[in-house]
């Protein structure tokens, strides 16, 4: 990474849903606060700003990674995705977000978007995966709500219509 | 869904209102709305300390650093506002920001105001505080010596109020009792900490003297009248609102009320708008704590089981300052101590002390989790004690099945129920005598494992009265009767005959616009997704009261409620438009798929639509008292009345039944439990959203299992908060919490115009006793305080090994 003057703004481009933006921040600023503030993607939410909770979760070059961790000049050059780009169209949901509505996977939603991804990420590489599985590999994100139950029937749904859809396709 | 009409709504699963825009990341959070131009953003600086006295702030360098605007101590809010009231009547007042001397860890002492946060946060560190520390109170029983020099100034000592009530004969029955029975209990501190923490925006308009506050506030809006009298302003210059979406709650927001004053101050001085968002930290060790509370209950017993009267005292500590609504917590309960059972004598005494520690207030079961602890433990001790089945001693004191309504000695109109047959359907359908056989096979295997069963009773719709039991009759007399919950609901039609509603419910999260869809719906014969519902606050628009928002479980049973009466008044003024229109009594108008009609001749029928909009087109062909446009529904429950001149309140209008037991094993080796199983049975009257009811009633047990088994705001001896981040103040996750079992009975309430009860926050009231009444039962204890951590439990499996005698020696 190049050095970085405290002081300054640093201009930094992305690609964030399909798309390439690109804005100025300090260095220390956190790409929660980047996505945010300064590119009004707030669908990424903040719930303790210490790498504990994962509401902040997001796919950053196909891994789930936690935003309030990166700072935003780590994010120059990279390939984002966040809540916003889960769902196929205005007004539709992907198969993961489905599963959720159908089965009351969220209550106040705010732990949602770093679920969503990181289920997202996960069932791309692992099409089946038990529920032991799912819940250990869910313990890295809390939710206050739900209890967890509907959550996890949600995902071995989801799983199960890609699973299927995939071998329509 | 199905054709609109068929079927009623109410009582299906439909799916959320909410959900398409929240899975969509689209959702309205308070951080997410924007702001107006030139909006300023705060910091807050917090005592480390648990006591000192404040000798000197020094904030010039924090004044000269880069972007800050302004700098607010005690000495600004002092000046702009005035102390918030405070419960009890005791001359100790309540700032939002600590003046003088801090109480506990986290207490704001400055806030800073700049360009954004992270200069404001660089601000903070510029600003210079002198403190002389104080010897800290942590221990509520420490707090009640007189010796020790009190909190605040206007008290002789750390005791606030203390109280005495007698009902029946209590000490008739302790001294003619074959038995007395007891338990000790030091309940901890802890929160339901919602992910989404506290958030402001507050502008201030000199012109004309207001405050226009945004905050994620969810009630109960009699803070309201608080916060106004704070800012020295008419309610009416206090214009409050709540977004429209809200990260949880679980009643911990209405913790952020101090702030709404302190940033209105903040907004006032720096000339401009300002916006504050807690952080975690800040959450964690200041927003709002349980009560901890120590509580010493005794049963007097029969030789068969029967409990003839209990006798409390309970120890309340609300932390450094009584802070409103408290001390609520320790008297939400008051109607219900006698929880499920028929026990006609009562003693109780009450004690709120001041310690060091976060100021107290709502948070989910409020009330409930503290004395239920006491109380299911106690019966569960009881079993033990005269060697009877501990399903034996609760069924023998449930309520009678025929006693409904029931009035309990301290004063609770238990509306409905059938306890012993929820009981006999939990342990038939849930499987109790597998569990037993479970449990056997398991001790034969040397393993350590227990059972638990608890019942409760589970309050909702708080009456807005049952705080002032804490004052004497005489006290309540002179400050005038307080009682009621009324709850508002606005059903409107447009120009087009679209049907909005509008609730003051401030949902944190629990779909109350979907449910209020579904209601409605069901009046008009239409679906859901015809009606637009707006529950969100504004205080200046809006039809409100102090009852109003999101707490006591009340929106269910009141809200859900007086929105079906709004709706229903509309109806009935349209059946007789329709009526006139269709040449049929009113009494033959059916709504039904959209359309309204003669009943048995479909074909001679209006559009809804159309009819709904003939006010605004054409009021000349509707009678005047049939106009329909918008209406709006107060609606209160008589049955909330004062507390009697003898101390009997109604504190809740409904009461929900609640049967749980669990089978738990504790590992040998680590001391962690396992919760094997665990059945939960409810009667939370019609069940409005079947969905709804099982996520509120999962992650109610969720927050019990931490509470039980995780969770601790601790402190050390010197005051200092040792729960700062979420790695020290552990939730639990996916892999800690078990799929529960949740049956239902429905015994629908007389008392509200759905038949529903709340059913938000019984497992918060009865999993953690559950879970511990099954751990002593695995482990052999006659005691056991929460949380449960692998720790305690393993000093219990591996006693202390003997120290030697060298050691001795050496000291
Ligand atoms: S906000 Fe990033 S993990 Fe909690
Ligand atoms: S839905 Fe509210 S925190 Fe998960």
């Amino acid at each position: 990474m190049p050095r970085m003057s405290a002081d300054a703004n640093h201009r930094i481009r992305f690609k964030l849903n399909g798309r390439m933006v690109e804005a100025d921040a300090e260095p220390r600023m956190l790409l929660t606060d980047f996505l945010r503030y300064n590119l009004a993607m707030t669908g990424t939410h903040v719930g303790c700003e210490h790498g504990v909770c994962g509401a902040c979760t997001i796919e950053i070059d196909g891994v789930p990674a936690r935003a309030c961790l990166t700072l935003a000049v780590q994010a120059d050059g990279a390939d984002i995705r966040t809540i916003e780009g889960l769902a196929p169209a205005p007004g539709r949901l992907s198969v993961l977000q489905e599963a959720f509505r159908r089965h009351h996977a969220l209550q106040c939603g705010f732990c949602t978007a770093g679920i969503l991804l990181s289920l997202e990420c996960y069932l791309r590489d692992n099409p089946s995966p038990d529920e032991a599985t799912l819940r250990d590999y869910l313990g890295g994100h809390l939710c206050r709500c739900t209890g967890y139950v509907t959550i996890i029937a949600a995902a071995l749904d989801a799983a199960e219509r890609l699973r299927d859809a995939n071998k329509d396709a | 869904m199905s054709k609109a009409g068929d079927k009623s709504w109410i009582g299906r699963s439909v799916e959320r209102i909410e959900d398409l825009t929240l899975l969509a990341g689209r959702g309205r959070y308070i951080d997410d709305i924007g702001v107006p131009p030139g909006t300023l953003h705060a910091a807050i600086l917090r005592s480390p300390h648990a006591h000192a006295e404040i000798r000197a702030i020094n904030t010039e360098a924090a004044r000269r650093a880069r972007g800050v605007v302004a700098i607010i101590t005690a000495a600004e809010v002092a000046k702009l506002s005035a102390s918030l009231v405070v419960g009890v009547k005791a001359p100790i007042e309540c700032w939002p920001i600590a003046v003088g001397r801090v109480r506990h860890v986290g207490e704001p002492v400055a806030v800073v105001v700049a360009g954004d946060r992270y200069l404001a946060e660089d601000a903070l560190e510029l600003i210079e505080v002198d403190y002389a520390p104080l010897p800290a109170i942590v221990d509520p029983l420490a707090a009640l010596d007189p010796q020790l020099p009190p909190l605040h100034e206007g008290l002789s000592s750390n005791i606030a109020s203390d109280r005495s009530f007698r009902y029946g004969d209590p000490q008739r029955e302790f001294a003619e009792a074959a038995r007395k029975v007891s338990v000790s209990i030091r309940y901890p501190r802890n929160s339901c900490t919602p992910i989404e923490t506290y958030g402001i925006v507050a502008v201030y308009d000199p012109a004309e003297d207001a405050y226009d506050v945004l905050a994620n506030f969810p009630g109960p809006f009699s803070l309201h009248p608080v916060m106004a009298r704070a800012l020295k302003v008419p309610g009416n210059r206090l214009r409050l609102r709540t977004p429209p979406d809200s990260g949880g709650s679980f009643g911990i927001k209405q913790g952020v009320f101090p702030y709404v004053v302190l940033m209105g101050v903040a907004a006032r001085v720096a000339g401009r708008p300002v916006k504050w968002v807690e952080d975690r930290l800040e959450h964690l060790c200041a927003s709002v704590s349980a009560t901890n509370r120590v509580t010493k209950l005794e049963a007097a017993v029969d030789a068969d089981g029967r409990v003839r009267a209990l006798s409390f005292d309970q120890i309340e500590d609300v932390g450094a300052h009584i802070r409103a609504p408290e001390p609520a917590t320790l008297y939400r309960m008051h109607g219900n101590l006698t929880g499920a059972y028929d026990i006609r004598h009562v003693a109780v005494r009450n004690r709120v002390v001041l310690t060091n520690k976060t100021p107290t207030g709502l948070n989910r079961g409020f009330g409930g989790p503290q004395m239920y602890y006491a109380l299911e433990r106690l019966m569960q001790r009881v079993a033990v004690e005269l060697k009877l089945d501990p399903i034996d001693v609760i069924r023998c004191n449930l309520v009678p099945t025929n006693a409904f309504p029931y009035q309990t000695a301290s004063g609770a109109l238990l509306d409905s129920g059938d306890y012993t047959r929820a009981l006999d359907v939990a342990l038939a359908d849930g499987g109790f005598a597998e569990l037993k056989k479970r449990r056997d096979a398991a001790r034969a295997q040397g393993r350590i494992y227990g059972i638990g069963c608890t019942a409760v009773v589970e309050p909702s719709v708080s009456n807005m009265g049952y705080i002032t039991t804490v004052l004497t009759a005489e006290e309540r007399r002179r400050a005038g009767a307080k009682n009621g919950a009324q709850a508002t609901a606005t059903v409107a039609f447009d120009p087009l005959g679209a049907v909005s509603v509008h609730t003051a419910s401030a949902p944190q999260g629990q779909g109350h616009r979907t449910v209020l869809a579904q209601i409605v719906a069901d009046a008009f014969g239409l679906a859901p997704n015809d009606i637009r519902t707006v529950s969100e606050i504004d205080t200046a628009r809006d039809a409100w009261s102090i009852a109003s928002g999101n707490y006591s479980s009340r929106f269910a049973a009141a809200v859900g409620g007086a929105a079906h009466l709004a709706a229903m008044r509309l109806k009935e003024k349209l059946a007789r438009t329709a009526a006139a229109q269709l040449n049929v009594p009113p009494a033959e108008i059916e709504f039904a798929g959209g359309r309204v009609h003669a009943r048995g001749n479909p074909d001679n029928s209006i559009s809804f639509a159309r009819l709904a909009a003939t006010s605004h087109w054409s009021p000349g062909v509707v009678a005047d008292d049939d106009q329909a446009l918008r209406e709006t529904v107060f609606w209160t429950p008589p049955e909330l009345s004062p507390p009697t001149e003898a101390d009997e309140v109604n504190s809740s209008l409904c009461h929900g039944f609640i049967f749980d037991f669990c089978g738990v094993e504790v590992d040998r080796v680590t001391g962690a439990v396992r919760v094997d199983k665990y059945v939960t049975m409810h009667d939370c009257g019609r069940v409005l959203h079947p969905g709804m009811v099982a996520g509120q009633i999962t992650g109610g047990f969720a927050q019990g299992i931490g509470a039980a088994l995780y969770e601790e705001f601790a402190y050390s001896p010197d005051g200092a908060f040792l729960a700062g981040t979420f790695a020290d103040y552990l939730l639990p996750t996916s892999t800690e919490v078990p799929v529960p079992v949740i049956l239902h009975v429905e015994t629908p309430s007389p008392f509200t115009p759905l038949g529903a009860k709340g059913v938000g926050e019984g497992n918060c009231m009865s999993t953690p006793v559950c879970l511990a009444n099954a751990v002593t039962d695995a482990l052999g204890l006659d005691a056991i305080d929460l949380p449960m951590t692998p720790a305690k439990l393993a000093a219990h499996i591996h006693p202390a090994e003997q120290a030697p005698n060298r050691a001795r020696g050496l000291s």
